[in-house]
């Protein structure tokens, strides 16, 4: 059992509970199991092609929480600015993924956040970079606004090894140790009980009070119908765990609306059967939902009490890029397009005095160039080596591991020879 | 169904090591644990409190706390996706389901959760987690309550699937299990829990992915696991006696599988035999059979036999219980079939 060496700090004491640790163990900044002699590290940070965006970004990464929670305020121009870059960023890269699609760069389910990019960044605002994220299938922008990196965003998209999963996961299944985004889940309501025993580790590393850690759960409004949701916000709810789950109400899981799915269908009241707080805000705007989050997550935070935010937000297109959204009435579209939020919050800036029309074109053109880099980093990195198709199978590598390939002998040609064995 | 007799059970000498129970070597191995590394929990239905369906963690919630011995809502799918998200910051739970009957409730956690996370996301994070559950029938349990679904698990890549069948192997296959970084599966079994067997006091770690010759022989080969491979040396020493020499293969471990030791033994005997609890048809031993047909083809003397359970959802009634399961006695007839049709003197 070589390489078992992650994992909080061990104590032969025989007695009684663990001790409390640190927010990180030490040794493990990200605080994530793994085995680091079997990660990727892809050199990105070596790789000029793909160095833009982290470059700009820790402006709003990089404050302390206490500052972070004080900068909510939307007087603070700055602020917006970057929320509208920020939204920006996820409008051109979705729309590329789209085009990426079409054009069979992008393979699978390709599922985007247009329309949603105040809600996602607001989410994001909310949460510190020592939080933890767990999401759904419709997650690139989440993961781009957590300050992973653009090229690899893509790169992962375009199932490369530069991917920030190395190419396994693709679209739905975006992962980033570092920035403790702990994955996308494709599978619905897969994500929700993993999240709840992240909360649950939480509790053993460090006690509730400002600075403690928490775990924010992203789902769509579908969601909400599935056992794994009612059966972890039960746990989280007994068990006083640190965590905020999300819904993000579009109105629509694929083309079934929550009226038709919802015995409630105001989903933020789902969490009275567990004495939850529930709470619904408008997902078009990125400070009020970076207010709500924020101020669950500080309950989650500093009274290990666990909350549910609605968030009422817009998918602008189909379920995924390959719908094309008939069961849309023409009205609807268009009704919905009314409603696009990027235009409505750069107009509000623009009207505030918060920033200029020149500085829109210019954050939308920064913006339409970060994503072609992204797409040229992506192009550039090779497609995993068929070497490495065992290579993550286990973390603990044990006798007998198959690594047939289809067509293979069970055993190899001459296995029963003398001295094979 | 007939339960392994002691004298099955009593592996060849081991020194001074005490003779225990199955239970107590599962319940040794977790307070060893648990007393080594602060970050092993136990989550499970009725494990504290109540200390366990089969009392395997009895006195653990005393000595180590509600944090550590958390009894769980009726919520395997919840409680069992926890486990996996605790596991993936750096805690090592040990989760039991009650039966693995239940452990359906939870099976997208498990499947599509915890065998993926390592890979899907390249490696950043392994799920260090152990899921103790127990199959098996005989108990008057009826349909829902006495199945043997380990081949469910055992087809999963990013799973890993152990099967002891003496308190020694219970006893070092957990510890393994809870060193390992993947996601274990250890099959117990409700028949086993009294069984008695020597158990080493002194720490011994199991190494997982090894089938292990317990009754070494010449003339015919008889694969098991869990219960059946208890079964199957307790038929090898009655065929001892009259002259037969049976070789045991104790697979333990059935993802991965040791398939070289099987077909080693096999083109040794030219003959084989699989006993499993579960049902025939997809069964473990359908597996195990394809590997001896490819692996020790020239060396087969007669087809390969599967001794498994009748195809009916198990019924309660004991007279129709009885006669849907495999046993010792099945496994007797069909491996004397097998002699005679081989011509084998006796």
């Amino acid at each position: 059992m070589a390489g078992r060496t992650q994992g909080p700090a061990r104590s032969r004491s025989a007695s009684g509970n663990p001790t409390k640790r640190g927010a990180a163990a030490a040794g493990e900044p990200d605080g994530v199991a793994k085995r680091t002699s079997s990660r990727p590290r892809p050199a990105v940070a070596a790789n000029g092609t793909a160095a833009g965006r982290s470059a700009e970004k820790p402006a709003g990464r990089s404050k302390s929480p206490v500052r972070a929670a004080a900068a909510a305020s939307d007087s603070d121009d700055a602020i917006l600015v970057k929320y509208y870059r920020e939204m920006t960023l996820i409008r051109e890269f979705e729309l590329k993924a789209g085009e990426m699609y079409t054009r069979a760069k992008i393979g699978g389910y390709c599922h985007l956040n247009l329309g949603e990019e105040p809600t996602v960044v607001g989410l994001m605002a909310a949460l510190r970079p020592t939080d933890y994220l767990f999401t759904n299938y419709r997650e690139h922008g989440y993961a781009l606004s957590r300050g992973m990196d653009t090229g690899r965003v893509m790169a992962e998209l375009f199932g490369r090894v530069d991917g920030v999963s190395g190419g396994r996961g693709g679209s739905m299944h975006l992962f980033d140790a570092e920035k403790r985004f702990l994955g996308g889940y494709g599978i619905v309501g897969g994500q929700i009980p993993p999240a709840t025993g992240a909360a649950l580790a939480l509790t053993y590393r460090g006690t509730a009070g400002p600075d403690a850690e928490a775990v924010m759960c992203q789902m769509g409004d579908g969601t909400t119908n599935i056992g794994a949701f009612h059966e972890s916000l039960n746990i989280a709810a007994i068990w006083k765990l640190p965590i905020v789950y999300v819904i993000i109400n579009n109105g629509l899981g694929m083309a079934t609306t929550v009226d038709h799915a919802a015995g409630e269908p105001e989903l933020y009241k789902r969490g009275c059967s567990y004495r939850i707080e529930g709470k619904r805000v408008d997902g078009d705007d990125p400070v009020l939902v970076r207010d709500a989050a924020a101020e669950m997550l500080r309950r989650a935070r500093e009274e290990r009490k666990p909350g549910l935010l609605e968030v009422m937000s817009h998918r602008l297109r189909g379920h995924s890029v390959v719908d094309p959204a008939r069961y849309r009435s023409r009205e609807e579209t268009e009704r919905l397009r009314s409603l696009d939020p990027l235009p409505a919050f750069r107009a509000k800036l623009v009207a505030q005095g918060v920033m200029t029309d020149h500085d829109a074109v210019r954050i939308e053109s920064e913006s339409i160039h970060e994503v072609d880099r992204a797409v040229e980093f992506a192009d550039g990195s090779p497609e995993p080596s068929p070497e490495e198709l065992f290579r993550f199978t286990y973390a603990s590598s044990v006798a007998n591991t198959s690594t047939l390939m289809p067509g293979d002998p069970i055993l190899p040609i001459g296995w029963d020879q003398e001295g094979s064995r | 169904m007939s339960a392994p007799t002691k004298k099955a059970e009593t592996r060849p000498a081991d020194g001074a090591a005490p003779v225990i129970t199955y239970r107590q070597a599962l319940h040794d191995a977790l307070r060893a644990e648990m007393r080594r590394d602060e970050s092993v929990i136990l989550l499970g239905e009725e494990i504290g409190i109540f200390e366990g369906s089969y009392k395997i963690t009895a006195g653990l919630l005393d000595e180590f706390g509600p944090e550590r011995v958390r009894d769980t809502p009726i919520a395997e799918e919840g409680f069992v996706g926890a486990a996996i998200g605790a596991a993936m910051l750096g805690m090592r739970p040990v989760v039991e389901i009650m039966t693995i009957n239940f452990s359906l409730l939870a099976i997208d956690q498990i499947v599509n959760h915890a065998a993926k996370i390592y890979g899907m996301f390249g490696g950043q994070t392994s799920v260090p987690m152990v899921i103790r559950t127990p199959g098996g029938g005989g108990q008057q349990l009826a349909a829902t309550h006495s199945q043997n679904l380990e081949v469910w698990y055992a087809h999963v890549p990013g799973l890993k699937v152990l099967a002891p069948s003496t308190p020694a192997d219970a006893k070092a296959m957990l510890i393994a299990a809870i060193r390992d970084d993947d996601p274990v599966l250890l099959l117990e079994n409700l028949s086993l829990y009294n069984t008695k067997g020597p158990v080493p006091a002194a720490e011994h770690v199991a190494e997982i992915g090894k089938a292990q010759i317990t009754v070494p022989g010449t003339d015919l080969t008889v694969v098991g696991y869990s219960r059946s491979a208890a079964i199957a040396r307790d038929v090898a020493h009655r065929f001892a006696d009259k002259g037969v020499s049976i070789e045991v293969v104790d697979l333990a471990s059935l993802r991965p599988l040791d398939r070289e030791t099987i077909c080693a033994s096999v083109k040794k005997t030219g003959k084989a035999v699989i006993l499993e609890d579960d049902w025939l048809t997809y069964g473990i031993g359908a597996e195990i059979a394809a590997t001896i047909a490819e692996g020790a083809f020239d060396y087969l003397d007669a087809p390969v036999r599967r001794v498994a359970a009748a195809e009916v959802p198990l019924p309660y009634a004991k007279s129709l219980e009885r006669i849907a399961l495999p046993d010792a006695d099945a496994l007797i007839r069909v491996i004397n079939e097998q002699l005679d049709a081989t011509r084998f003197a006796r």
